[in-house]
């Protein structure tokens, strides 16, 4: 059985038909790339699953189990997690504050166990608190030490998207959805980040989707790659396959002058 | 020609304000300075041309009159902080002003009035006052939140997604509806509370402030309330939830926070809050009307934009400032002007406080913690 299925999706916005008949699935494990020209309905795609918008028809299936409906926060619980094409971290709170934040579903303490200073509420702070300076250090020596009481305004750019994939990974998800986690990023952080993307697979266990422009990107890291234009899939398989499909070609580049007349 | 016309004339108009804005500035710091300088003057030599220019009939103050100025000050701020930091937190979380938040801490002083009747009646008001008082407190906590709640739930909530001007105009029915719904079940009269015992409301002595029981009761209680508050927002999980709600709502879903529920708990901590103002504000002034809560409600308001709405800092530090300013600045400034019938204008100076604000720095003296989209 696959960790997600989705059949049939449609997103109407309007008249516009943002997804038309989306059929996808990814097993456990997975890397899937999902490319395609701006416009292609990848976010919303992204959008739908992590229950930000919800379908006009279709069927979302998570672990057999239907999302279509349940609330953001739910689906979170559920375990899955995303990322943002336009970095959104909370910027006035701080680096590990915002990866604290993020492991509020996988705790269970009330507001009163704070107030009576309980055992089990030490503990359990200090456990968030450990995880997040976990999750913190797998980007390295970037956002550890001095700069996690630091506000989040006040990283760099590329680190704000590790600070991002951080907070992700924080909400203990099966799957994580990346969108388009290079973007803005220099070829050396790009390389990095790469190289990143696979680990999160072989040490943290987790099944990828990732939205991606860089076809560099897409090529290293990707099991599979489904290629999106106006709202349906227009080709999948391997790198080399899609890289080669005459669709995939005419939806980037525009038909030939002579397939055209 | 005609658009042109237009541009012309609403610049003309823009000036006009600048001009007329810019003219409050200086007069009122004119005043403010001329003030300080005749008090400072009549200080050091109440015969002195200059000190007895505006008013000569200015007799200064002594130094217990200006501590016992000050003490009363803090202690009316910190309860202005109180209702204040509810203001807040309601306007960080959702954008609008909850101008029913003074009935909420009219509900809490309510509610004080009625146990504390009820205990002096059956006379374990004298008989064991600290648990009366534990009592009170936990009863008028219970009942604000309650009402705090109830009000989200009922009135707020399914305007969560309309323009942020509609909650606010549902908030001031609300606050009617409170009022009125008070004035009918308890009647119009005014109630009084019950005398504390003597042992707490004597005159003591602290590092040479003269302080009443009472007042220092209403220090203590407050600075308690706002540490552990802070406590909560600052270093527990939820406090972070509410704070990732007030930065973003939709990524604070995504992070597995039930926005609605933190809501309801933002309201439920800002109620309790304004109940212990409440109780603060009966065992203080020991008089409690359906009306109770406008004034201080308002002041609250003012307090928190004096501190920088939306930060909680800002709320506490804003309603010390303008307790102290309130009680300070009508000797301080204003009778050295010749300012007739001072004690009578506290409410005028609070307000022209909040003017003064505005006019030098609009985001409060805290500025705004939110997130730079959501600024309105």
């Amino acid at each position: 059985m696959s960790l997600l299925e989705i059949r049939d999706l449609k997103i109407t916005f309007g008249g516009l038909d943002a997804l038309s008949g989306l059929n996808f699935h990814v097993d456990e494990g997975e890397i899937v790339s999902v490319i395609g020209p701006n416009g292609a309905g990848k976010t919303t795609f992204f959008n739908a699953i992590s229950g930000l918008v919800p379908p006009t028809e279709g069927e979302i299936e998570f672990e057999g189990e239907s999302i279509v409906g349940l609330d953001p926060s739910i689906v979170t619980s559920l375990g899955i997690a995303r990322t943002f094409q336009n970095v959104r971290l909370f910027p006035n709170m701080t680096i590990l504050e915002n990866v604290m934040v993020a492991q509020h579903c996988r705790t269970n303490q009330l507001l009163v166990g704070a107030l009576l200073q309980t055992k089990a509420f030490k503990k359990e702070e200090r456990e968030i608190r450990e995880r997040a300076e976990e999750v913190l250090g797998f980007f390295g020596h970037r956002l550890v030490g001095y700069r996690m009481d630091q506000p989040a305004f006040a990283l760099s750019y590329a680190n704000r998207r590790r600070l991002e994939i951080a907070r992700a990974m924080a909400t203990q998800p099966r799957m994580l959805l990346l969108d388009e986690p290079v973007a803005g990023m220099n070829p050396i952080e790009t390389a990095e980040l790469t190289e990143l993307i696979g680990r999160l697979r072989t040490e943290w266990g987790f099944t990828i989707v990732v939205i991606e422009h860089d076809m560099k990107v897409v090529r290293d890291v990707s099991d599979r790659v489904v290629v999106l234009d106006h709202g349906v899939p227009i080709a999948q398989g391997s790198y080399d396959e899609v890289s080669t499909d005459p669709n995939v070609i005419e939806a980037y580049l525009g038909r030939p002058v002579e397939a055209a007349s | 020609m005609s658009a042109h016309a237009v541009s012309t004339k609403s610049a003309r108009g823009l000036v006009a304000v600048d001009r007329f804005l810019t003219f409050i500035r200086v007069f009122l710091v004119t005043m403010i300075v001329v003030g300080i300088l005749a008090f400072i003057w009549q200080q050091i030599d109440a015969d002195n041309v200059f000190a007895r220019w505006r008013n000569p009939n200015a007799r200064g103050l002594t130094g217990d009159q200006f501590k016992g100025l000050l003490i009363s000050g803090l202690s009316q701020g910190s309860m202005y902080g109180l209702i204040a930091l509810g203001y807040s937190m309601v306007y960080g979380v959702l954008g609008f002003i909850n101008f029913a938040h003074g009935e909420v801490f009219m509900v809490g002083a309510m509610t004080g009035f009625i146990a504390s009747d009820k205990f002096q009646a059956n006379g374990m008001w004298e008989q064991n006052f600290l648990l009366c008082l534990v009592l009170i407190v936990l009863m008028a906590i219970f009942f604000s939140t309650f009402t705090a709640v109830v009000m989200e739930r009922v009135a707020y909530r399914p305007l969560r997604n309309s323009p942020r001007l509609i909650p606010l105009i549902t908030s001031i029915g609300v606050s009617f509806f409170i009022q009125n719904l008070v004035l009918g079940l308890f009647g119009p009269a005014s109630k009084s509370y019950p005398r504390l015992p003597e042992w707490l409301a004597k005159q003591r002595s602290i590092l040479t402030f003269e302080i009443a029981g009472t007042r220092l009761m209403v220090l203590v209680v407050a600075a308690v309330s706002m540490a552990i508050l802070w406590y909560v927002v600052e270093r527990t999980k939820t406090g972070r939830a509410m704070r990732a709600v007030a930065e973003d709502k939709e990524i604070a879903s995504l992070m597995g926070i039930d926005v609605n529920r933190t809501i309801v708990t933002t309201f439920a901590i800002g109620g309790a809050m304004a109940g212990v103002g409440g109780i603060l504000w009966g065992l203080m002034f020991r008089s409690v009307t359906h009306m109770t809560g406008f004034l201080p409600g308002v002041k609250a308001f003012t307090s928190a934009v004096v501190g920088g709405i939306g930060n909680m800092g800002g709320a506490m530090a804003g309603g010390i400032s303008l307790g102290s300013a309130e009680s300070i600045a009508p000797m301080l400034i204003l009778e050295p002007l010749g300012v007739p019938g001072v004690s009578q204008l506290k409410d005028a100076v609070a307000f022209t406080v909040l003017v003064l604000v505005l006019l030098f720095k609009p985001s409060g003296l805290f500025g705004e913690r939110l997130s730079s989209e959501d600024r309105a």
